[in-house]
């Protein structure tokens, strides 16, 4: 069960009549990897997985399994195997015959099957519940039936539309570290679709950002997280405050932009021609409550609100023509000062916790 | 109901939730009442005066209160009843199979394979127009289609298919099947489409995607989980036609027999104890038929 197979995914769009769900996106999804499409709602994730899947027909663009084009193939012929969200375990079979039912659609002769689908039921450690009904079990039990029925096939790559949505939060992270050891075990490639960057965060090896029908970004987590490629990314994964404005001037590897009727910030980046619009973020994490000494890594202003998180506070800001900047400080950094809504604080950041952030072109 | 007028609804409500006041199971009574009395008055009642008037005496001319049991002895002891029973339960099994096999198939284009819910309904409403006319009317517009000289014997000479009229169109078993297949075949498509219409596509989907054909998806997902449907719409068109005279003694012409009809016969005689005797038999036998049909399939999901 060790054969992973590369996805290679190229400029493929999905037209529904008159609206396009995914407008020819790329991305390659190495072999072996855990990759989480992640974005909001509507924004094609569910789209793009189900055209993997097969489910879905392809409007123009193609999509590679290994070395084979799978475009045209019907699902069962692609080496994936699909989890759907609310499972779609077959109430009327028991659970053998629900994790055995690819077999039977084979032909594979009665007793043959069931013995496979019991050796699938243990993996899961689910072989006490072999002749109940999915109604009899618990959501995280469906979802070990789901996953024991997507992986009888022997997927190359094994494609689950929000599998997780559908439990109750302390279930989620336990069956998040489930999939996780499941997909480091069994070495095959997961494309996983969900809405959550938390989730994303603790599964992938490969984030793809989606909004629109348009990837914003496909990086690792960590790039993700700390170099936020748009203003949509690093709004979407929060922990990053978006400042938009002008640009002013550019020096080397530093762009200084101008908020409307506000103040001048600096940031990391390439140069961009004067007068163009741009995004910059800063993470909230990094900011402090001191003046700053650097022209442009910082602002002063007027507290809207604050939130006691135990080990954080976060404290909302207006100023400088920007609207609601958030800043979390540590808990300690915080009580050490008395800031009251209403004051007016200088904040600042390092140079490095200043970023750029690209626009993808539409 | 009473104690709302009485008090505040706040207090009423407390006051119901507490299980052993006698107000709370009044009211609960009192709500059951209507159905109670509606059943009551004109289905348990009739019920127990036909139980009643089975078990009594009559002759030409009157019918005499006693407690004898010829009249279920006659009735089952007699070579006619059981040929009138078997030709009954013959058009049963007949418009059974047929019903069920276009009814599933109505129901699973209308479910399946149009798209549009607007579309679904239009389409749902047209296969109800018949039923805004009456049962005889439709039953008698058969007659000119399929008579001697009807449409279709017409059409078929005309057309030198044949030489001289089709006699078994009208006035047949044939007649008689069609015309029941015509009226109760909605009575199928109608808790098969419900069904249906219940099933998860991803089911479908996730099928396909364990390499299932279309007909594998048919016969291993669509069918087991339309099994309640079918079995319900069984029940409406079993009863319906166990319990028919009028499409039997119309189509057949007189030729064929019911269970129905019979003792349609035997009220025109003024057999009314022997008629009653033939009721229970045949409600008795509709009951186990029904019976049988639970046993084997849950229909509980559907309700």
């Amino acid at each position: 069960m060790t054969k992973a197979a590369e996805i290679d995914i190229a400029s493929v769009s999905k037209i529904y009549g008159q609206s396009t769900a995914v407008h020819a996106i790329s991305l390659k999804i190495p072999a072996g990897t855990y990759c989480c499409l992640l974005g909001p709602s509507g924004c094609g994730k569910t789209s793009t997985l189900r055209m993997i899947a097969g489910h879905e027909s392809i409007s123009s663009g193609d999509i590679r399994l290994g070395n084979t084009v799978v475009t045209d193939l019907p699902p069962a012929r692609r080496g994936t195997a699909m989890m759907f969200q609310s499972y779609a375990l077959f109430p009327h079979l028991d659970l053998v015959d629900n994790v055995a039912f690819s077999l039977k659609m084979k032909g594979v002769d009665k007793d043959e099957r069931r013995q496979k689908a019991m050796d699938m039921l243990r993996l899961m450690q689910l072989e006490a519940y072999a002749t109940r009904r999915p109604a009899q079990l618990s959501g995280g039990q469906q979802q070990r039936v789901a996953l024991a029925r997507a992986l009888i096939t022997d997927p190359e790559a094994l494609l689950l539309d929000e599998p997780l949505s559908a439990l109750d939060p302390f279930l989620k992270i336990r069956m998040r570290a489930e999939l996780k050891r499941l997909q480091t075990s069994l070495g095959i490639t997961f494309v996983h679709v969900t809405h959550s960057q938390e989730e994303a965060m603790a599964l992938a090896d490969l984030i793809v950002v989606m909004n629109d029908g348009r990837i914003e970004q496909a990086a690792a987590p960590r790039v993700v997280f700390e170099r936020p490629a748009t203003a949509f990314v690093a709004r979407f994964m929060g922990d990053h405050n978006v400042i938009s404005g002008r640009a002013a001037s550019s020096t080397n590897g530093a762009v200084t932009l101008d908020v409307v009727n506000g103040g001048q910030f600096t940031a990391q980046g390439a140069p961009i021609e004067a007068g163009q619009p741009v995004d910059i973020a800063v993470r909230t994490d990094r900011v402090r409550i001191a003046p700053t000494g650097v022209p442009g890594l910082g602002f002063t202003g007027i507290v809207s609100n604050i939130e006691y998180r135990g080990s954080t506070v976060k404290l909302s800001i207006d100023g400088a023509g920007i609207e609601d900047f958030t800043a979390i400080l540590d808990d300690a950094a915080f009580f050490e000062q008395t800031i009251k809504v209403g004051d007016a604080v200088p904040l600042s950041w390092g140079e490095a916790d200043a970023i750029v952030l690209g626009r993808i072109p539409i | 109901m009473v104690a709302v007028t009485e008090s505040a609804p706040i207090a009423t409500a407390a006051r119901t939730r507490k299980p052993g006041s006698p107000l709370a199971g009044l009211s609960a009574y009192l709500q059951a009442l209507p159905l109670f009395l509606v059943l009551g008055v004109f289905l348990l009642l009739p019920l127990i005066l036909i139980a009643i008037v089975s078990f009594w005496d009559y002759d030409f001319a009157a019918m005499y209160p006693d407690f004898v049991t010829f009249n279920y002895t006659e009735t089952l002891g007699s070579w006619v009843t059981w040929k009138t029973y078997l030709n009954t339960l013959k058009f049963a099994a007949i418009v059974w199979v047929i019903t069920l096999f276009v009814g599933f198939w109505v129901a699973y284009f209308l479910a399946f394979h149009v798209r549009t819910a607007s579309m679904q309904t239009v389409l749902f409403l047209i296969c109800t127009v018949p039923f805004l006319t009456s049962n005889i009317i439709r039953m008698i517009s058969w007659i000119p289609v399929l008579g001697r000289n009807g449409l279709v014997n017409s059409a078929l000479v005309e057309a030198g298919l044949v030489s001289a009229p089709v006699e078994w169109l009208l006035y047949s078993d044939f007649a008689v099947v069609l015309a029941m297949v015509h009226l109760y075949t909605l009575f199928m498509v109608t808790p098969i489409f419900n069904t249906l219409m219940r099933i998860d596509r991803a089911l479908v989907e996730a099928a396909r995607d364990a390499g299932a054909s279309s007909w594998q998806v048919l016969t291993n997902v669509i069918l087991p989980l339309a099994k309640p449907g079918m079995a319900i719409g069984t029940i409406f068109v079993v009863t319906l036609v166990m319990a028919d005279f009028s499409t039997v003694q119309v189509m057949s012409g007189g030729q064929s027999a019911s269970v129905a009809l019979m003792m349609k016969n035997q009220m025109s005689l003024l057999q009314y104890p022997a008629a009653a005797a033939n009721a229970m038999v045949l409600l008795v036998l509709v009951l186990i038929m029904v019976a049988g049909i639970l046993r084997i399939v849950d229909i509980r999901k559907e309700l």
